[in-house]
């Protein structure tokens, strides 16, 4: 199991755990607030925008280019922006810090 | 505003956003969400792409987890359906008994429409896909090692019909769409993009016949096979219909509500000509600022969005919908996404990006409304922006691919 640390608008960490899937259908199944997943995670939507903790960046890997375009859709984009549905969930996340990004 | 109950019939895309959304805007009365389907609320697009090709029948994706109904305060009965609307005794009528409401929001949705093809209801593995139920008959039927799907027909080629192609195609089936229309997608795309998407399919190894009908379903123990209307003979182990369909229209009929052919006449607030009845996403017809006084749309943001402006209005706010319209579809290694409707474009112009992405562009006069782009989001992103600000473009720099999109603003 992988744990992950979503913080939500009202600062609160929310410490969960998978072993496969996406982040956002992560936060989906435990009623992350923010996380919307509208198009279902085929990064059609933009309502899954966190900012992953800059420690973390390089772990996550960057965004690709459908995704870096589509984050365009997004309101408060900094450069620690990704679009969750995007990420899959493996081992080497363990323990990062997710920002549910306000908009 | 206790002592508040809002009843919503369908518990899908625009149900489940609906009841959430007035959780959002601060309603604190009781919320009733009833669906007659008894799966959790789900996602429908994976049903014709990654459900199929996934191949786990348990894996339908949730839209909320189970405990955030509860967590919200909602209360939603599954299995249960609504048989009619008494609007003098303002109750909802369902299977399990009567609800007394103070506002009813009608997210019915559409049915499959079945053509009256000779044989077909006698068919064997013949499908529509709107549900999960059909989801997962299709997907046993696929399994089902006994009696292997070689050759399937899919009759329509509108979004679903080509996206059950694909996947059935990558599943290992010779698959055929027939379709009546000159090309595929005309109701819905470009030519342009219809040509795109036709040569996608062919180099998949589909076969695509339009102008032309299906006349009869002839099933034997040896075969079955789908006659067209040139005599054409098709072999079909399996049969996707996928023709359209007709909207949910007949609870708000049945209870006096002015309806239409195409949907239940809403307001730009959702509401119905029934005061305290509300309508929205695929059930509806409503009027839209830049699109017209009848619209009708059948998708996911069409939904959320509508959604999103009748909570606002049940919880006393004033809000428009007047959402640009987008969608998105994927086939093969096509990702098509679109924003605005092609309606009223009196010229176009193509983008073309390498030979596996395009963008067409629809301008009625200066004016950009609607984009329609495969592998090619950045088209899909600017030209949204650009039709919401009324940006004008450079339409001669638009078509040369050494501009970069964004330098064609004039
Ligand atoms: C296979 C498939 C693929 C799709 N792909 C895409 C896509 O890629 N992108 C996109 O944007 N859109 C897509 N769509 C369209 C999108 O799913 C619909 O626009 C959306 O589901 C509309 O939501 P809705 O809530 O208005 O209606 P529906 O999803 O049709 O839900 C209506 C609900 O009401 C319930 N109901 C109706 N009458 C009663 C009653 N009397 N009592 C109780 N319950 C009742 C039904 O059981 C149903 O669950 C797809 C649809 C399908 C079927
Ligand atoms: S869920 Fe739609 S873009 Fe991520």
């Amino acid at each position: 199991m992988t744990q992950i640390i979503f913080i939500t608008a009202d600062e609160q960490e929310h410490v969960l755990e998978a072993d496969s899937g996406s982040l956002m259908e992560l936060a989906v199944a435990n009623n992350i607030a923010g996380i919307d997943g509208d198009c279902g995670g085929v990064c059609s939507c933009a309502t899954c925008h966190v900012h992953i903790a800059p420690e973390d960046k390089a772990r996550v890997g960057e965004a690709s280019e459908i995704e870096a375009d589509m984050l365009e859709l997004a309101e408060n984009v900094t450069e620690n922006s990704r679009l969750c549905c995007q990420i899959a969930i493996s081992d080497k996340l363990e323990g990062i810090r997710v920002t549910v990004a306000e908009g | 505003m206790s002592g508040n109950t809002c009843v919503i019939v369908g518990a899908s895309h625009g149900g489940v956003n609906c009841a959430f959304e007035l959780r959002k805007q601060g309603f604190d009365g009781d919320i009733v969400l009833i669906d007659k389907d008894p799966q959790l609320p789900y996602h429908r697009p994976p049903l014709s792409k990654a459900f199929l090709l996934g191949g786990d029948p348990t894996a339908l994706q949730p839209l909320k987890a189970q405990s955030a109904y509860a967590q919200s305060d909602i209360d939603l009965k599954l299995g249960v359906e609504v048989e009619s609307l008494d609007v003098s005794a303002k109750q909802v009528v369902t299977s399990e008994g009567a609800i007394d409401y103070d506002s009813v929001v009608l997210a019915t949705g559409a049915t499959p429409f079945i053509p009256p093809i000779s044989g077909l209801s006698e068919a064997k593995n013949s499908f529509v896909l709107r549900d999960a139920n059909d989801a997962t008959d299709i997907l046993a039927a696929v399994q089902n090692t006994e009696n292997t799907i070689n050759h399937v027909v899919v009759v329509g080629a509108g979004y679903i019909g080509l996206e059950a192609a694909a996947s059935l195609s990558k599943l290992g089936a010779k698959v055929t769409v027939v379709e009546r229309e000159q090309r595929i997608l005309q109701r819905v795309a470009s030519e342009p993009l219809s040509t795109f998407m036709t040569h996608k399919h062919k180099a998949n190894g589909i076969e695509i016949v339009c102008q032309k009908t299906v006349s009869a379903v002839k099933t034997s123990e040896a075969n079955q096979l789908v006659v067209l209307d040139d005599g054409t003979e098709l072999k079909a182990d399996m049969i996707i219909v996928g023709v359209g369909v007709r909207v949910n229209t007949e609870l708000a009929q049945a209870s006096g509500i002015e309806t239409l052919p195409q949907g239940i006449v809403v307001d730009a607030h959702m509401k119905t000509s029934i005061s305290n009845i509300y309508a929205v996403g695929d059930c509806t017809v409503f009027p839209h600022p830049t699109l017209g006084d009848k619209c009708h749309i059948e998708s996911v943001q069409n939904a959320v969005g509508q959604a999103r402006i009748v909570a606002q209005t049940i919880t006393g706010k004033v809000s428009t919908y007047d959402e640009q319209p987008w969608f998105w579809s994927d086939q093969f290694d096509a990702k098509l996404q679109s924003v605005g409707l092609p309606k009223d474009a009196d010229n176009i112009l193509v983008r073309e990006e390498g030979d596996n992405a395009l963008s067409v562009w629809h301008f009625d006069g200066e004016a950009l409304v609607c984009v329609e782009a495969i592998n090619a989001p950045k088209a899909y992103v600017l030209g949204g922006r650009w039709i919401a600000k009324k940006v004008l473009i450079d339409k001669e720099k638009l078509t040369d691919v050494n501009v970069a999109i964004k330098d064609c603003v004039l």
